[in-house]
């Protein structure tokens, strides 16, 4: 069973520890060892949430500490036990994440990180304003299994071994799923996740909603280790730090990321502080503060990453000899397809698939799309072509919901979807592909195109197989392994395309799919594009060169200033005097053929 | 109404020396696009600069209890100036600039972390220095106060040392932004800030022009806090309190324009004050995070430049 597999090394760590604590018998040395799983859960929360979707959260004591005065406060007033109260915790954590979530998910890049800052830091001064300054949890000494108080201090190791190894499993399972994958695709490129069928704030609040609950779960825990609670230690900035901290030490978007940090920063912190506390207080922060610093400067990933690639270029060394074939087998990719010469006079069916009217949309003064009318039959190629500037790309961000019109409708299939998320839009049947493109760089081209096909498959391999069909259409099954940052602006066109064909759309939207092309490479592309039309897909092709498009249309919208100037077969719309104006301007219309 | 004028007059010198923190920071975002998180401690580095050099420096000597707090705290802005320079040279250079111009999210990433660190060896370094007693610069001024009288029954007491570091902060403000728009150095600064690489192209050196503004921007803050200091006790910690106030008003001001972090620093001041009259003076602190999330919330990603991305 892979799965079994995968985890094999995490169960074997947990085992080796588990030993190795049971041996140690000073009681100091056994709360160090209790903390270092401790951290690394809270640092795994941390990772499900910013690492994998590279949202960093300043701000995880919220949780931490929402967790930690639950046990606290649970025992002293209502006498539960810590065995409640810890999936009390986590629920409670788990709603202070939908409800943190759901407003601050709104904010980007480092307007999120400032305000997650904020939460904890709030919260602490209501606490303390509260008089809950130091909560000391209540001895039981006639049932202390019960209440979670052992003699021994190498239970809580274990217990706190356990909870890491069920932390871990958790993350494998989500790092293997479509959870996982959505979370990376977020993380890589979220407009693209978007138009790709993800609902990127669903995911991205599941994450913190999960993230929130462990991280509520351990410091439950961790209060009832230490049995004192106090605002600073559980809200401080330290505290989140410290969950980024050993995180990012140990490497970010991988489960062993926070434990080899874990592992590595907390016995030395500990230690120092041990030794040298009374003499240098605060020495854990200086040593959290250069490990933080050295990473960024040398390793800005993480050991973990730093020592695979190191690894592998030390192994790739050895075995570069006999790789030959590789080179040779990502050459004829495109030999397969071969490009039809013709335009071929496609009937066009009478059936609409997608009806825009009147749709219009202005950034202050300026009218990018201005009632904008045209209609999409079944199995058309229709081409949207106008000089730079003319609202092309707009009109495509209209369609597909990245932005809402001001007014008019957008009809798919019928249905009036215009104001929808991008998603949604893509769930009815649309994708699209970028002008700029925007692949997710650090995963294969079968991840992306996987993510591509998630909106319509219901199991993984269902997932699988569309991805492979789809890799399969464009003519990039040979090199379907290698990591879209390596690829060449063509097949980054084909695999967008393929992303896009995934999840089974009826209509596609290609934005400039042609754009930064040589001319035998725009070939291949328009013959896998004619491929899908024949195959019954509605295509809808933004160019503004119009020599490669009067061969592949079925017919034409002309853009100029917003709205549409022209429409109709090539051969008409190529002689109108008002195209040739927009393109050229006034004076070139007398030179034109009539 | 008269705790309401109070609080008004409390809530204008505040916000003046609110102001001239926001200008540090905001000078630095405006110029470099850097989010500095230590920028509160090296407000606080300021304040304990301010603190020896009245101390232990002879300043007190020299120029005696009533004017040598000012001195003291305008000598800790070129300090830190200097150490700022140090500081982004050796290290926040190496994730921000010309570097990472190609780069646009992860620069940001790395930049965050890289301040955090820095924070936290400031902070913690702090404490093994400094130790964890409250310090202060006091002057017989901290103690006495202007009294205002409005009409026969209503009056307003002024502070006579927080008068002095309103008008202390708005004559900094000023030389600093005639610095900005008529000196060569302070066109560079624009220039750079306006489009790095369009600077580099007209001979502007984009990197000396950021290590410019970082150490401005940690100098005037440095002043800020000094001044801060002579009103209110400070902890190697106290940045961490102060960090939240600049970011709300830089971000309120407007993330780039520097009078604009000025006045967000005013309204913050106000904001704080105000809140007096109707929270127990514990939840002072938590009102400030709460007006924080509230303007990040309002004025969305707008205040950072593109609301729509090209695709």
């Amino acid at each position: 069973m892979p799965r079994f597999r995968s985890l094999l090394p995490a169960i074997i760590f947990t085992i080796v520890y588990a030993v190795v604590s049971l041996s140690v018998t000073n009681s100091y040395y056994q709360l160090v060892l209790t903390l270092v799983p401790v951290w690394a859960v809270f640092g795994l929360s941390w990772n499900l949430l910013s690492g994998y979707t590279g949202l960093i959260s300043f701000g995880h004591a919220a949780f931490f500490g929402i967790g930690a005065y639950t046990t606290a406060l649970g025992q002293i007033y209502f006498d539960l036990s810590p065995w409640l109260l810890i999936p009390i915790a986590a629920m409670l954590g788990g709603i202070a994440g939908v409800l943190i979530g759901f407003p601050t998910f709104r904010l980007q890049g480092h307007y999120f990180a400032l305000a997650m800052l904020a939460y904890p830091l709030a919260i602490l001064y209501v606490f303390e304003w509260l008089g809950f300054q130091e909560v000391t949890l209540p001895m039981k000494r006639d049932a202390p299994i019960a209440y979670m108080q052992f003699g021994d201090p190498r239970i809580y190791t274990l217990v706190a071994l356990a909870i890491m190894l069920a932390t871990i499993i958790l993350t494998r399972i989500i790092e293997q799923s479509r959870f996982g994958m959505a979370l990376l695709a977020i993380k890589q490129n979220e407009a693209a996740a978007e138009a790709a069928g993800i609902n990127t704030l669903a995911w991205k609040l599941r994450a913190i909603t999960l993230s929130g609950a462990i991280a509520a779960a351990i410091g439950a825990f961790y209060a009832q280790v230490l049995l004192v609670v106090t605002p600073q230690s559980v809200f401080g900035m330290l505290v989140s730090a410290q969950a980024l901290t050993v995180a990012m030490f140990g490497g970010v978007g991988t489960v062993w990321g926070p434990v080899i940090g874990s592992v590595i920063l907390i016995p030395l912190a500990e230690i120092l502080h041990a030794e040298a506390g009374d003499r240098f207080p605060g020495i854990q922060g200086v040593i959290f503060g250069f490990a933080i610093i050295c990473v960024i400067l040398v390793a800005p990933e993480g050991l973990f990453w730093k020592l695979r690639d190191l690894l592998r270029k030390r192994f790739a060394k050895t075995t570069t000899a006999p790789t030959p074939a590789a080179s040779h087998a990502l050459q004829p990719t495109a030999a397969t397809v071969t490009p039809l010469p013709l335009a071929r006079k496609r009937a066009a069916t009478s059936e609409i698939v997608l009806e825009v009217r009147n749709l219009s949309r202005s950034f202050g003064g300026l009218k990018a799309v201005q009632n904008v009318s045209f209609t999409l039959h079944k199995n058309e190629i229709l081409g949207i072509i106008g000089p730079n500037g003319a609202g092309k790309t707009t009109l495509f961000n209209l369609l597909n919901g990245f932005l809402r019109p001001d007014g008019g409708e957008v009809l798919i299939g019928g249905r009036n979807m215009s104001g929808e998320r991008p998603h949604t839009i893509c769930e009815a049947g649309i994708g699209r592909t970028f002008q700029v493109m925007r692949p997710f760089l650090r995963m294969s081209i079968s991840d992306n195109v996987i993510v591509g096909a998630y909106v319509r498959a219901k199991t993984e391999d269902e997932a699988r197989k569309l991805a492979a069909d789809a890799i399969a259409r464009v003519g990039l099954s040979d090199v379907a392994d290698r990591v879209a940052g390596e690829l060449s602006t063509k097949e980054l066109r084909l695999m967008e395309l393929a992303r896009a064909l995934a999840g089974q759309p009826r209509i596609l939207l290609l934005d400039e799919t042609l754009a930064g092309l040589g001319h035998g490479e725009a070939d291949e592309v328009v013959a896998v594009i004619q491929q899908l039309a024949r195959d019954g897909i509605t295509i809808a092709i933004i160019e503004h060169t119009m020599q490669a498009m009067v061969r592949l249309v079925d017919s034409f919208v002309v853009l100029d200033h917003g709205a549409v100037i022209t429409e109709g077969e090539p051969e008409v719309v190529t002689r109108d005097n008002r195209v040739i104006e927009a393109y050229l301007g006034k004076k070139w219309v007398a030179h034109a053929p009539h | 109404m008269e705790g309401f004028l109070q609080a008004l007059a409390a809530g204008l010198l505040i916000g003046a020396v609110y102001g001239l923190m926001c200008v540090g920071l905001g000078l630095i975002f405006g110029v470099m696009r850097v989010i500095n998180f230590a920028h509160g401690d090296f407000m606080m580095l300021g304040m304990y600069v301010a603190f020896y050099l009245f101390t232990a420096a002879g300043v007190q000597a020299v120029f005696g209890n009533v004017v040598g707090p000012f001195v003291a705290i305008l000598l800790a802005g070129p300090v830190l100036a200097v150490f700022g320079y140090f500081v982004h040279r050796t290290l926040i250079s190496h994730v921000s600039g010309t570097r990472t111009a190609s780069l646009e999210g992860e620069g940001h990433y790395a930049q965050l972390i890289l301040t955090l660190g820095i924070a936290l060896i400031l902070q913690n370094g702090g404490l093994i220095v400094f130790g964890s007693v409250l310090a202060s610069i006091r002057t017989p001024l901290s103690s006495s106060a202007w009294e205002l009288g409005l009409t026969s029954d209503i009056s307003v007491f002024i502070n006579k040392a927080r008068g002095i570091d309103a008008i202390v902060s708005l004559v900094t403000m000023t030389l600093l932004s005639l610095l900005i728009t008529r000196s060569r150095t302070g066109k560079s600064l624009r220039a750079a800030a306006d489009n790095p690489t369009a600077a580099t192209y007209m001979g502007i050196d984009v990197d000396r022009a950021h290590r410019v503004a970082f150490a401005l921007g940690c100098g005037i803050t440095a002043i800020a806090g000094g001044l801060l200091a002579t009103n209110y006790p400070f902890h190697p910690f106290v940045g961490l309190e102060y960090v939240i106030v600049m970011y709300a008003g830089v971000v309120l001001g407007g993330m780039g324009s520097i009078i604009g972090a000025f006045w967000g620093g005013m309204t913050i001041g106000l904001v704080q004050q105000m809140s007096t009259l109707i929270l127990p003076t514990q939840l002072q602190n938590a009102a400030i995070f709460v007006v924080f999330l509230l303007i990040i919330f309002f004025r969305p990603q707008g205040f950072f430049g593109r609301m729509v991305e090209r695709t």
